[in-house]
């Protein structure tokens, strides 16, 4: 049965130690409950796993909660856009959260997710390996097989989600990375979000084939219920041993957004109201974990819709706490341009490093660079910014240095250190 | 803060002694503000450099607005004709939105026109060459039923069928290609961009296929491709979707480049650029897609290779394209209360320049700032700088100032992605400093 606990939640990262909730809807219940997924997998040159799923009253609570939570955070940022709070593209998750929930109750924190821009929610879920707001459609796909690759060359038993949609299977580098992935047995899972409409262009007259799941052809795949969140979790887990024994797995997620591609795209010029509010009906993901919940009496509906409430609450306050923090600073311009420690004359004459680095500092620098001239030998490390054997430009003395920041000094960002 | 000074890329308080050239005058101290008005009508003459294929059958007209009428026929011969009753007054934009022009009274022959806004103007020539040859075809995501993500193309699918205006999956690279392997066999194809940035991923399309297999088949092949989307640093759109990419296509042999900054601009480019038989890459700009302005009712083909000028003036040229123009005209209305003159030309041609009119103003103003939109480093500025430096450096009382954005990636932030662009009080700076 539900408990009143209080629990501290990592809401948004920068706000995680200030924001509290009284959350209830929690259980350490786990006693196993056997559910079956509403529709089978289907395997392209693989045995697809099992419907029944394993679960338990902790883990299903844990699923509205979060799915709960970032339903309300993406119908809060539908509101802060067209407030103008939140600008640019705004590219909305409703309707996809099966897909975030399962594939977190499947995988470890060591595991890497790579995503695009649709990645509010997969913020939330996860853990530290998460990479998002990738813009280029489908670039970032080869990103998650080099992760991949770097799971392998150390070893690690852990496999990378490499996640994009039915817009970006059309890319021709997703097709090169999964050759190499093959080619070298890496363990990439390819995750298809599969919403059908890649922005205003539907599937079947972006595709030949819109069978995502079997376009890996030498690769195996899997097409799974994206709106079904236990089938998303059972999927996730079947890949993941696949992945680390076998080499590449294309997982197709059937799932749905309701809104559209982005917040300038109303979404009902390609597609009827009808279709949308017909999704939302019988394939609403928060809704059909309600019904597990009320069916197996773990909560009841009051309950839920109290918890409902709270979460909106939740939501609103990380908003004003977002709205109190400061705009970034102008000095803030050049931060991370470059890794620091690239160079002196680098920085300077480019204006890259706001911070000036103390006068200790660069004469340690210069030291160990002349060393490393001197002996041209192996590369160094400064400061952990890269080895500067690599560059072919010797770094001037201090008194050389002065000089030429003398003469670009309109460049030099802080002309108090001349 | 004021970051101003990272952005002027070089200057010295003394200027270079003139050598060769009569008086020059320094700018009076300020006298009363005097409003913008319109310069007086100057018989201008247009260098036509349009690159005629002369095996085809295209006539081209490159009617320029202003004074001079060129026909250039197909056989190659000129027949220019000045027709001043149809001359309009040069117009000054001096803010981002066009005002409403009010009718030139002297001229009679020429109609009212209409008002529309860029994007309109974009599709009313799009459509008009589509209506003109058969063989002209657009390309691009989202284009045909969804409209355009810009609704450049809305209404030209369900008039011109699926295959006309077609709606490509989501893979640039091979839509370039396919594009250009189609203009190689007779069609004359429109690649859009939905946004700059993604053209990236078809560079080698349009550097190594588009740019140069006209050369590297003997010239058995000509790409008349016109390649377009809008670029440039929006409203907070985030690094990957604020590129300019003219700084990156710039070196690429065989294309042309230019760009585009108002209605009147956007329809003549467009349809010169379709109409031209080498690759032209045309940059629109996302922020300039809803200017209104008042266009003429009859048809009209600007010149690829010429820049526009904005605002004639005496003491220092300032060179720019596509939104930092409307910087510029901001700038220039502050200056011209201070008592500068200042010279704005609208290069639009951004590959290859026009330095005819470049030329004849650095002559005049022997001052140029540049200021541009793209990075400090290896952009259109620094290629344009290189350039007057060489071919007019005698007539340079001081060295260029080029204004440029900052070596970043565009911030999300709004506060500092209006540090990375030159805003029109730096404009301002710079060209009180230059004219000391």
């Amino acid at each position: 049965m539900a408990q009143l606990t209080r629990r501290s939640v990592n809401l948004l990262k920068p706000f995680s130690a200030s924001v509290f909730a009284t959350r209830h809807l929690t259980t350490s219940d786990t006693t196993p409950i056997t559910v079956e997924t509403s529709l089978p997998f289907t395997g392209h040159k693989i045995e697809p796993p099992s419907r029944s799923v394993e679960t338990t009253p902790k883990e299903l609570l844990s699923f509205f909660r979060d799915m709960a939570l970032m339903r309300r955070m993406e119908i809060a940022a539908d509101s802060l856009y067209k407030a103008k709070l939140i600008r640019g593209f705004c590219h909305l998750y409703d309707g996809q959260e099966a897909v975030s929930v399962g594939m977190e109750a499947a995988i470890t924190k060591k595991d890497c997710i790579i995503t695009a821009y649709r990645d509010h929610c997969i913020f939330l879920g996860q853990g530290q390996w998460v990479l998002r707001g990738h813009g280029i459609v489908g670039a970032q796909v080869p990103l998650g097989c080099g992760l991949a690759f770097a799971q392998k060359y150390s070893k690690d038993e852990n496999v990378t989600f490499a996640m994009y949609g039915d817009g970006a299977a059309n890319q021709g580098q997703l097709f090169e990375a999964l050759n190499m992935s093959a080619l070298w047995d890496l363990p990439a899972i390819l995750v298809c979000e599969n919403n059908h409409y890649g922005m205003g262009t539907a599937e079947w007259r972006a595709a030949k084939s819109p069978a995502y799941y079997k376009r890996g052809d030498y690769a195996p795949g899997l097409k799974v219920d994206g709106m079904d969140a236990l089938a998303v979790k059972q999927a996730c887990k079947f890949a993941k041993e696949h992945a680390l024994k076998n080499g590449p797995i294309i997982l197709e997620m059937d799932t749905y957004r309701y809104h559209g591609h982005s917040m300038s795209d109303p979404g009902s010029t390609y597609r009827t109201r009808d279709e949308i509010s017909g999704i939302r009906q019988e394939r609403d993901p928060i809704e059909r974990i309600k019904k597990l919940i009320l069916s197996h009496d773990l909560a009841t509906e009051k309950e839920l819709k109290d918890y409902e409430k709270e979460v909106r609450k939740e939501v609103d306050e990380a908003i004003a706490k977002a709205k109190e923090c400061a705009l970034p600073d102008s000095s803030e311009l050049f931060t991370n341009v470059y890794k620091k420690g690239f160079g002196v004359e680098i920085l300077q004459s480019l204006g890259s490093d706001q911070s000036e680095p103390s006068d200790t500092q660069i004469n340690n620098r210069e030291l160990v660079v002349q060393n490393a001239l001197s002996e041209r030998s192996t590369p160094i490390d400064l400061a952990g910014g890269g080895s500067l054997a690599r560059h072919q430009h010797v770094l001037p003395t201090a008194t050389h240095r002065q000089q030429s920041c003398h003469v670009n000094r309109h460049q030099c960002p802080n002309n108090s250190r001349h | 803060m004021w970051l101003c000074s990272p952005l002027i890329h070089s200057y010295s308080s003394t200027s270079l002694s003139s050598r060769h050239r009569p008086n020059r005058h320094n700018p009076p101290p300020s006298p009363p503000p005097h409003p913008l008005t319109p310069p007086p009508r100057s018989s201008f003459s247009v260098k036509v450099a349009c690159l005629i294929d002369l095996s085809s059958n295209l006539e081209v007209h490159c009617i320029e607005r202003k004074t001079s009428f060129f026909f250039i026929h197909c056989d190659g011969s000129l027949t220019s004709g000045l027709n001043l009753s149809n001359s309009r007054s040069a117009r000054l934009s001096t803010n981002a939105v066009a005002t409403k022009q009010d009718n030139v009274t002297a001229s009679t022959a020429s109609k009212p026109g209409h008002e529309l806004l860029l994007f309109e103007a974009l599709r009313e020539g799009l459509e008009e060459e589509m209506e003109r040859d058969p063989r002209v075809c657009v390309m691009g995501e989202d284009v045909g039923h969804y409209g355009g993500s810009y609704k450049v193309t809305k209404g030209l699918a369900p008039k011109y069928g699926d295959l006309r205006v077609l709606d490509t999956p989501i893979a640039e690279n091979s839509f370039t290609g396919m594009a250009i392997g189609a203009a190689m066999t007779g069609l004359r194809p429109i690649v859009e961009g939905m946004n700059m940035g993604f053209l990236l991923l078809a560079f080698n399309q349009i550097s190594n296929n588009c740019g140069m297999l006209h050369y590297t088949s003997g010239g058995q092949f000509k790409i008349p491709i016109v390649i377009r989307g809008p670029g440039g640093v929006g409203r907070q759109l985030g690094a990957e979707h604020s590129q300019r990419l003219e700084s990156y296509f710039q070196s690429i042999p065989g294309i042309q480049m230019v760009a585009c900054s108002t209605p009147y601009n956007a329809k003549g480019l467009m349809k010169a650029a379709i109409r031209s038989d080498n690759p032209v890459i045309l940059f629109e700009h996302v922020l300039l897609y809803n200017l209104k302005e008042r266009i003429p009712d009859e048809e009209y083909v600007l010149n690829l290779e010429e820049a526009e000028m904005v605002r004639p003036g005496e003491h220092v040229t300032i060179l720019t394209y596509s939104r930092m123009r409307y910087h510029v005209m901001q700038a220039a209305k502050t200056l011209v209360n201070k008592g500068y003159d200042p010279e704005v030309i609208d290069i639009r041609s951004l590959k290859p320049f026009d330095l005819y009119t470049i030329g004849n103003s650095v002559k005049k103003t022997h001052r140029v700032v540049i200021v541009e939109e793209c990075m400090r480093t290896g952009g259109i500025g620094a290629s344009l700088t290189a350039s007057i430096n060489e071919n007019f450096h005698d007539y340079l009382d001081a060295p260029i100032v080029c204004l440029s954005s900052q070596d970043v990636p565009t911030p999300y932030a709004g506060t500092l992605e209006e540090w990375t662009v030159v805003q029109p009080a730096q404009i301002v700076a710079a060209v009180e400093q230059l004219c000391r």
